[in-house]
């Protein structure tokens, strides 16, 4: 306890040294500059997506909404419930994806992960090597093989195609290597003496211990499968995505721009959200996510 | 006494067969844990590594899906650099991007990462979340389209001609000229990933009574704070946002086709990565779009290796 309120006095004191108020006025002005650059298609979306129609077509066109309202939204509902699939439908597909697909997700990296950073098998470096070389390459080059792929286990136009394939995510697996291999042994090797299984050492010791590192894999899971148009593999209509949906409502042209912008709001709004709530743990992963030589 | 008779050659035989016998015997030990592993290696092997061994030989073939494929050498790669020259275009405006928004982009998330680091921890929250906001939030890039439209609606064009700049509205997204620019600053403003996460966290992570000690030592200002000490100690988190960085600025193709159209006013917006979905997935010619994908994936994994060697050089 004591130690912990000298590291706060420490980190207090080490805040202030070298700072001149100078450059701390000018590091401010540099970060709300930039920070309205970030903000501003953000805020216009918002903006439009609570505009009247009257508003969205004004000259000169305006930023700001002056008389708020929720037509767009409700729009969206009414132009969805025409639809011959049913907006719940899309909702319910990438809902289902991204829930299935994060929870495998965790489990597969993490016990990989777990295996990588503490086991002892031969082969583990090897592995890990080739894992850190796909971090270096998009998606986009294995996108043909991937069908050829889908296309021989029978999975094109099925919700394994997607679902699948994302847990075997490598920034899962890196990150949250990098983070158990922070656990000291002597806590696995006590588990050990005590005859506990390597599940059991797993579900019980590791997943607990390495919170922070599968809540990160959790969210970059979301932001990956939440975005999933998957028009690729899949083709029936009532298996298809919401951003595929909310794709075909922004082709409608300019009639839509006001519900298009409902739709933009409503799917930036789940990553934010998520990346919010689990800002804390996900910095406390990235701290350990160096590549070390 | 046997083994004084041995040749050297036998000897090294011998010693081999034994490491070989004791791996095995390690393997069957970890029985267990290779099943752990298992889930993860039949799934990576699955839609990583074998998807890049199919591309690399699908390149020397002639190949359309409906027939089996035909070896043709070289070919497609001598069509690529030789014959198409909307690749070249492609290939030019995918360096473009990559040599501009790699190396700022990763600078801005470290410089940005850096200047946060100095707020007070509410603020600072909130200040990632804005700056992190743009990477994740799906299409929201879109925007940047009616903000760019070539129309007196844009709202480009509406402050412009406002003020007098420009008589009438300029083509941001179609007019060749402008696309690149366009392009190079929607990118930019996305570009502040998971290397930006990395550097926050690292920054958070240093260590307070080594930056003290520094002081000690004479550093008296920031400048030399963030280059004897934070720089020195963060050489992993700026490894790993290099990957980022390279990663993103090669794989360029949504923000394009989105924005600019597909195909682009003269390819003028046509990167790699768009003239590979180009043949891959409305052509079907799947030969010559593995190439585009292998060349694609070289070039990757090279600019990848030497930014590495340069980083790793100069903390020393």
């Amino acid at each position: 306890m004591a130690k912990k309120v000298k590291e706060k006095k420490l980190q207090k004191r080490g805040k202030h040294l070298g700072r001149s108020s100078g450059g701390n006025a000018a590091i401010w002005v540099v970060l709300l500059v930039a920070a309205a650059f970030m903000l501003l298609p953000m805020v216009y979306a918002v903006s439009n997506a609570f505009k009247p129609l009257d508003e969205l077509f004004v000259f000169p066109p305006k930023f700001f909404v002056s008389k708020p309202t929720l037509d767009n939204f409700t729009d969206l509902f009414t132009i969805m419930r025409q639809s011959w699939v049913p907006f719940t439908r899309y909702l319910f597909n990438t809902i289902l994806i991204t829930a299935v697909g994060s929870v495998g997700c965790i489990l597969v990296t993490s016990m990989g992960a777990f295996m990588i950073a503490k086991g002892t098998f031969p082969g583990r470096n090897l592995i890990f090597k080739i894992v850190v070389t796909a971090l270096m390459f998009t998606g986009y080059v294995t996108s043909i093989p991937n069908y050829l792929v889908m296309s021989k286990l029978g999975w094109i136009d099925t919700y394994w195609a997607i679902i699948i394939p994302a847990m075997g995510m490598p920034m899962g697996l890196f990150l949250s290597k990098q983070y158990m291999e922070g656990i000291p042994d002597s806590i696995l090797d006590a588990a050990k003496i005590d005859g506990a299984s390597l599940w059991h050492t797993f579900w019980h010791i590791v997943m607990p211990l390495s919170k922070p590192a599968w809540i990160t894999v959790l969210i970059f899971s979301v932001q990956n499968l939440w975005n999933m148009r998957a028009s690729n593999f899949i083709y029936s209509e009532d298996l298809k995505t919401l951003p595929y949906a909310l794709q075909q409502i922004l082709q409608g042209g300019v009639a839509r721009t006001g519900v298009g912008s409902a739709v933009t709001v409503i799917m930036m709004v789940v990553p934010i959200a998520v990346f919010i709530l689990a800002q804390n743990n996900v910095m406390e992963t990235m701290a350990s996510s160096g590549i070390k030589d | 006494m046997e083994e004084k008779n041995l040749s050297k050659f036998e000897m090294w035989r011998e010693m081999k067969r034994r490491s070989r016998r004791a791996t095995w015997e390690q393997m069957k030990k970890c029985r267990a844990q290779y099943l752990f592993m298992a889930p993860f290696l039949i799934i990576f092997t699955l839609f990583y590594i074998v998807p890049v061994i199919i591309s690399i030989v699908l390149s020397f073939t002639y190949y359309n899906v409906f027939e089996t494929p035909i070896f043709i050498g070289f070919q497609n790669y001598v069509n690529l650099f030789l014959a198409d020259d909307v690749f070249l275009i492609a290939l030019k405006n995918t360096f473009i991007i990559a040599a501009i928004t790699g190396p700022i982009g990763y600078l801005a998330s470290f410089v940005f990462a850096w200047l946060i680091n100095e707020l007070p921890r509410k603020l600072r929250s909130i200040a990632v979340v804005i700056f992190y906001a743009p990477a994740i939030s799906g299409q929201v890039y879109l925007i940047w389209g009616i903000m760019f439209s070539g129309d007196a609606y844009g709202y480009v064009n509406a402050f412009l001609m406002n003020l007098g700049f420009i008589d009438s509205p300029v083509q941001w997204l179609t007019d060749p000229e402008y696309i690149m620019p366009v392009l190079l600053l929607v990118i930019l403003w996305m570009s502040l990933g998971s290397g930006f996460l990395a550097f926050i966290a690292g920054l958070q992570g240093l260590d307070h009574a080594q930056i003290e000690a520094g002081y000690i030592d004479g550093i008296r200002n920031r400048w030399q704070e963030l280059w004897y000490i934070v720089l020195p100690s963060m050489k992993p988190m700026l490894l790993f946002g290099a990957v980022m960085a390279i990663t993103q600025s090669f794989g360029v193709a949504d923000v394009t086709m989105a924005l600019c159209g597909f195909p682009s006013t003269d390819y003028a917006a046509e990167t790699v990565v768009t003239h590979l979905i180009d043949y891959g997935s409305v052509r079907f010619e799947m030969g010559y779009a593995s190439a585009i994908a292998t060349v694609l994936f070289i070039t990757m994994i090279l600019s990848n290796k030497l930014v590495q060697k340069l980083l790793r050089r100069t903390g020393h």
